[in-house]
């Protein structure tokens, strides 16, 4: 009796937490890649299912898409230049465990105060100057906005997602009234301000954008790695109690980093609005703020990975609108097919951290 | 004065049954940020399945309970099967529920717009429209004009009340809603008095879901009289709003919805109002609900904070 | 009066991987009695209660229950039996209230009603003399009343057979007088408790029968009124083994660390540190004997400034200027800018000591980090640290970048003690540094704790194994109950004397007007 109630109570496999074995980085990346193939199988059936199309020929369309032109090759920098600054400035504050999701306003307050500074003394002070005044201006509000959550979490530990996630729909607003008041004869819609944008190097209209990224993305990695502020935000997400023992002062390091996470958003919007749009409306972040979360965090919160993985995600975006123009599908197919893709790619952490145990006798495969 | 209370509850319906099913969702400890996207499907599939069943009749008489019925069902089963997803991720696949929702309500939007593309004909929605804002055949006089106030809805407002009422029954007085609160609060002590937390996360998860689909559906056939428009999402982020506005209490919840619904509509109401106005008015819901997020962490009433194990995945330690 | 066995264990046997936590124990308890279950830390205390409960599965051995064998697969099955376990951490909803938590997981089939479950609560609460308000909050009670939710828990259930984890640790003794009078209720009322506890003054004034484990072994088991202290320390405690570690004499020996009056009282306004005083010397170890968690942890994290102190002094000799300062109320970076050169080695040595995801090198920066101007990190003396603690402390890494996570118990414990020594302390304070280590990794310690003595530091070494206390140190401090119960000189200590103090609840100054050594 004693063994036959044994063997019913054992389950078919359990979980185990990898802990000490974890597995080798190149077999994590392995998973990771396999759950992008089969993501992309997927897609691709869903793909041929819509368009009656061999998949081979979507995926040309696709990197077509996205590289076809030199047009399409600059625009897709472009989009990853501004992913990626947004992914950037997350991650210092999820790096300490402090889940900043208000890029999205932070990024848009700090586009909103160049808009300001071009709208306001735009032409009335040398350029230089103005260049000056819009890349302070747009920093410090991304810095105000994140500071605001911060503090309510260092000093009542308020609950900073649900802070931030609000945030951004004030800045939403806020975008709104402004445009408002500043567009001519209430046709709320904002015309471009291009003669005091930031400068145009050569006749590459993007260059700067993906120059001023590039060097964040190396300054943002050399400041997590190698910076003492960047290791004590290691220390503080990692444990706090450790933090304590060596004496970092935990409310000083959450104020200090989603500073430094506010101010990034800011030059995101910098870019977008000083040096690309030159105007703005409520969607010109365009998600990208919600984007950046999983583009961080899908790098493991490292900048060189988040290169790859805000290639990748704008790469699927641009590649799947052109196969929809191509094919005549609705283009918002890309969604979908991001959705699905972000789903493998987050569902196929777990078998990286996890190890399923097979019950020992009957049937059952290795996991994967 | 009379019309714009109508409409400011007609809308809070749909911010009630969106922060209904999201209170329902966190209680158990899941912070689904996929709900904009969850009430998108629920539009979705709710008008996509009226069309098709209108579609079907060729021109023959529309069956009243059939037009309201099918799309019903049709937006609380897609939702629940979103919700459905979202659990297997956080709950089987432990993901992070942050990054999870928000992919979820990526995927949400798109779909709904893919679903709606494939509709060969949404006036069919505004034809099925007139069986949701049907109303209770009520002659008023000169002294019953007040009860326009409690009788002017279609079936839609009362059953968002009912599912309200219902839901804060469910969640304080019964030994269900005993439990799932304790999954949310203690996992761990949950699993140790013998409660199945997978079981409640999941099911918390996509019943709520399917009730915040419905929030969707009844936006669209009633508040816009099956006029297809594209600011669900919106409404799916007030609703998230809602919920830390409620307290998490689906019957404050009640209260709240009417008045982001007055808000929200309040730009319309009123005359000579700008808009500088109007926007301010707009984020008027987020800066309260903010407010009540901060006031509720400062003084120490615990009843009042989010549920203690709200966005953390729960596994039992294994030897 | 002819009584009934409620419980019997019969050859019960548990073995974690190479440990054995019980081999072969036999235990019975009647109904309308107290059985006391003594034994130290690391004894099998607990591993066999939670056999009983349901969380553990027994490698062999018999349960009996009212004569009839059964199995106890989980903690469900132990409620079928009538047995209930009060576990010494709670597990209660915060938000809800007392009776909200004693209902919570039954599923009876009767219609749920909170107001009958309050009538139930308060019928229970009168039968043994409970004060309890079955509305009250948790979050709003105290620990005595946590408990006593937990009990009623138990009993709601309708156990006949009560396990109480060293229920009285967290209580005041008001509140344990209190505890005792509802247990004896209990025992007039026919239930059958087991109370695991190491205080002897319980153990005399409270239990029937007194069952002793040692190391996994069930020793005996005596009628209360026919033993002694002395008789059950010498069960508990055994005959002295002797380990062989080198044990230098003290050198220049001169104050370096002066605590006097320390206090410290909990959040819940238990009082964890009572009136301590001590002296720790130059070029001596200092040994704290004590049951574990009567203040051991709060007493070194007040030293090393984690632990708020409510009053009294902590004052530091500073070897190189003769200055002396009150570390009261600094931070840990306030104390280091003192220039006091103050190691800690704490008890959670992951959690706390280290930083599980890093590696070696990134760990041994932890304390260092800040050294110089610059905004960026220097890993090139860390690493070189590192490399040298590995190669001289033989540590077994695939390399300096390998996590700490990775690395066996005894690897980690050294890369944490590695690092505190290389700080060249003046003060080195270790908790329970050898636990879970093997014999290998923890002599390698014991080396490292006197050769940093003989450099003329003060070592503080918190120790469970009075065996080892008695042959490492040259003088230990006894802590029963945050009280100093007793400070003895490792030389000419007897193990059943420190045995006594430790369960002890008097000072020393309670009984000999203050004279301390």
């Amino acid at each position: 009796m004693n063994k036959t109630e044994k063997i019913k109570r054992e389950p078919l496999f359990h979980i185990v937490n990898r802990g000490r074995d974890a597995i080798p980085w190149w077999k994590g990346m392995l998973i990771r890649a396999a759950a992008i193939v089969f993501a992309l199988a997927v897609c691709a059936v869903i793909m041929v299912i819509l368009t009656k199309e061999n998949p081979i020929e979507i995926y040309k369309t696709m990197f077509d898409g996205a590289f076809g032109t030199e047009r399409r090759k600059w625009k897709l920098l472009q989009e990853i230049a501004v992913l990626l600054c947004i992914s950037l400035a997350v991650t210092p504050a999820f790096k300490m465990q402090f889940w900043n999701i208000g890029a999205e306003g932070q990024a848009l307050v700090g586009g909103l105060a160049t808009a300001a500074c071009m709208f306001y003394i735009g032409g009335k002070v040398p350029q230089g100057m103005l260049i000056i005044i819009m890349v302070a201006a747009s920093i410090v509000a991304g810095a105000i906005w994140a500071l605001i959550p911060a503090v309510f979490k260092a000093v009542w530990n308020t609950n900073e997602t649900l802070f931030t996630l609000m945030m951004n729909y004030i800045a939403i607003q806020l975008v709104d009234v402004f445009v408002n008041i500043w567009a001519k004869n209430g046709s709320a819609v904002l015309s471009p301000m291009s003669e005091y944008g930031l400068p145009i190097i050569g006749d590459k209209k993007y260059l700067l954008n993906v120059i001023i990224v590039a060097a964040l993305t190396v300054g943002m990695y050399i400041y997590l790695k190698y910076s003492k502020q960047g290791y004590e935000i290691s220390v503080v997400g990692q444990s706090e109690k450790t933090a304590k023992y060596i004496g970092i002062s935990v409310k000083k390091v959450i104020i200090r980093t989603m500073l430094v996470s506010g101010a990034v958003c800011g030059i995101a919007g910098l870019i977008l609005v000083g040096g690309t749009n030159h105007n703005i409306n409520t969607n010109t972040v365009g998600g990208n703020g919600f984007t950046a979360i999983m583009v961080s965090w899908l790098a493991k919160f490292n900048p060189i990975f988040m290169i790859l993985t805000a290639f990748m995600i704008v790469f699927l975006d641009l590649g799947a609108s052109h196969v929809t123009a191509m094919f005549r599908i609705s283009s918002d197919i890309c969604d979908i097919m991001i959705g699905i893709i972000l789903f493998f790619i987050i569902g196929c952490e777990f078998f990286i951290n996890y190890k399923l145990k097979f019950r020992s006798f009957g049937k059952g495969g290795e996991a994967k | 004065m009379i019309g714009f209370l109508i409409g400011a509850i007609r809308l809070g319906a749909t911010f009630l049954l969106g922060s209904t099913g999201e209170i329902i969702t966190q209680k158990s400890g899941n912070l689904n940020l996929g709900i904009p996207g969850v009430m998108c499907i629920g539009a979705a599939f709710g008008c996509f399945s009226e069309s098709v069943y209108v579609t079907s009749l060729n021109g023959g008489e529309i069956n009243p309970f059939l037009a309201v019925f099918i799309p019903i069902m049709c937006a609380f089963i897609a939702s629940a099967l979103a919700g459905l997803l979202f659990s297997f991720m956080t709950v089987t696949l432990r993901a992070n529920q942050n990054v999870t929702g928000l992919a979820l309500t990526t995927f949400g939007v798109g779909l709904t717009n893919y679903v709606i593309s494939q509709v060969k004909s949404t006036s069919t929605f505004s034809v099925a429209s007139k069986y949701f804002t049907t109303l209770i055949p009520f002659k008023y006089t000169e002294n019953t004009q007040w009860l326009k106030l409690f009788l002017s809805y279609g079936p839609t407002v009362y059953l968002a009340i009912i599912i309200a009422l219902v839901s804060a029954f469910l969640l304080k007085k019964t030994r269900i809603g005993l439990h799932l609160r304790s999954v949310g609060e203690n996992p761990a002590t949950a699993d140790a008095m013998g409660i199945n937390v997978t079981a409640y996360r999941y099911g918390a998860t996509c019943i709520g879901c399917g009730i915040a689909g419905l929030g969707g559906l009844f936006f669209i056939m009633d508040s816009l009289y099956g006029y297809w428009e594209y600011a669900i999402e919106a409404m799916g982020w007030l609703a998230v709003a809602l919920v830390i506005f409620a307290v998490w209490r689906p019957n404050v919840s009640i209260i709240g919805s009417f008045i982001f619904g007055a808000l929200y509509i309040a730009p319309n109401h009123i005359k000579g109002v700008t808009f500088v106005q109007t926007g301010l008015l707009k984020m008027l819901p987020y800066v309260v609900t903010i407010v009540v997020l901060i006031i509720t962490s400062i003084r120490n009433k615990k009843e009042n904070y989010p549920p203690a194990g709200l966005g953390l995945n729960y596994y039992r330690e294994e030897r | 009066m002819d009584k009934k066995i409620a419980l019997e264990l019969k050859g019960i046997t548990k073995v974690f991987g190479k440990i054995t936590a019980n081999n072969n124990v036999d235990l019975d308890v009647y109904k309308g009695e107290i059985l006391a279950l003594l034994g130290e830390n690391g004894s099998g205390k607990t591993t066999l209660m939670n056999m009983i409960s349901g969380i553990y599965y027994p490698d062999s051995g018999q349960i009996f229950v009212d004569g009839e064998e059964v199995i106890i697969s989980s903690p469900k099955d132990s409620f079928k039996y009538k047995i209930g376990m009060i576990h010494q951490h709670f597990k209660l909803v915060d938000v809800f209230s007392a009776a909200e938590n004693i209902i919570l997981g039954i599923n009876d089939g009767k219609k749920y009603s909170i107001a009958e479950t309050n009538a139930r609560v308060l019928e229970i609460t009168e039968r043994y003399g409970f004060n309890i308000d079955p509305k009250k909050k948790i979050y709003e009670m105290s620990v005595s009343e946590k408990q006593t939710v937990e009990i009623i828990k138990v009993l709601y259930r309708g156990a006949d057979i009560l396990i109480l984890d060293e229920p009285t640790a967290v209580l005041t003794p008001q509140e344990t007088e209190k505890l005792f009078a509802v247990l004896r209720r209990m025992r007039d009322d026919g239930k059958a408790i087991i109370i695991i506890t190491h205080k002897m003054h319980e153990v005399l004034s409270l239990t029937d029968r007194v069952a002793v484990l040692r190391k996994g072994e069930h020793i005996a088991t005596v009628n209360t009124k026919e033993t002694t202290v002395s008789e059950l320390t010498e069960m508990m405690v055994g005959k002295k083994i002797s380990l062989n570690i080198e044990r230098s004499e003290p050198k220049n020996s001169c104050d370096r660390l002066v605590v006097s009056n320390l206090n410290c009282v909990s959040h819940e306004g238990v009082k964890i540190l009572d009136n301590v005083s001590f002296t720790a010397r130059s070029g001596e170890i200092l040994g704290i004997a004590g049951i574990a968690g009567s203040g051991q942890r709060e007493l070194l994290e007040a030293i090393a400034g984690l632990q708020h102190i409510d009053s009294g002094k902590i004052l530091y000799h500073n070897p190189k200027n003769d200055e002396v300062v009150d570390l009261r109320d600094k931070t840990p970076l306030q104390i280091r800018d003192l220039g006091v050169r103050l190691s800690f080695v704490p008890e959670d040595r992951l959690g706390m000591g280290l930083v599980g995801d890093m590696d070696i090198t990134d760990n041994m920066m932890l304390r260092s980090y800040r050294k110089g101007h610059s905004i960026f990190l220097d890993r090139k003396a860390p690493k070189n640290l590192a490399q040298e603690i590995i190669k001289s402390l033989e540590i077994v890494t695939p390399g300096t970048s390998t996590p700490v996570r990775r690395l066996s118990g005894g690897n980690i414990q050294k890369v944490l003690v590695g690092r505190e020594i290389a700080a060249a302390p003046s003060v080195l304070m270790a908790a329970y540094p050898v636990r879970g280590l093997d014999i290998n990794s923890s002599y390698t310690i014991y080396n490292l704790l006197t050769a940093q003595k003989e450099r003329g530091v003060a070592v503080i070494f918190v120790g469970e194994d009075l065996d080892v206390l008695i042959e490492l140190c040259d003088r230990i401090l006894v802590i029963g109950s945050g009280k100093v119960t007793g400070i003895v000189d490792g030389r000419n200590a007897v193990k059943e004397e420190i045995g006594v103090l430790m369960t002890k609840t008097t000072s020393i100054d309670e009984e000999n007007g203050g004279v301390a050594i």
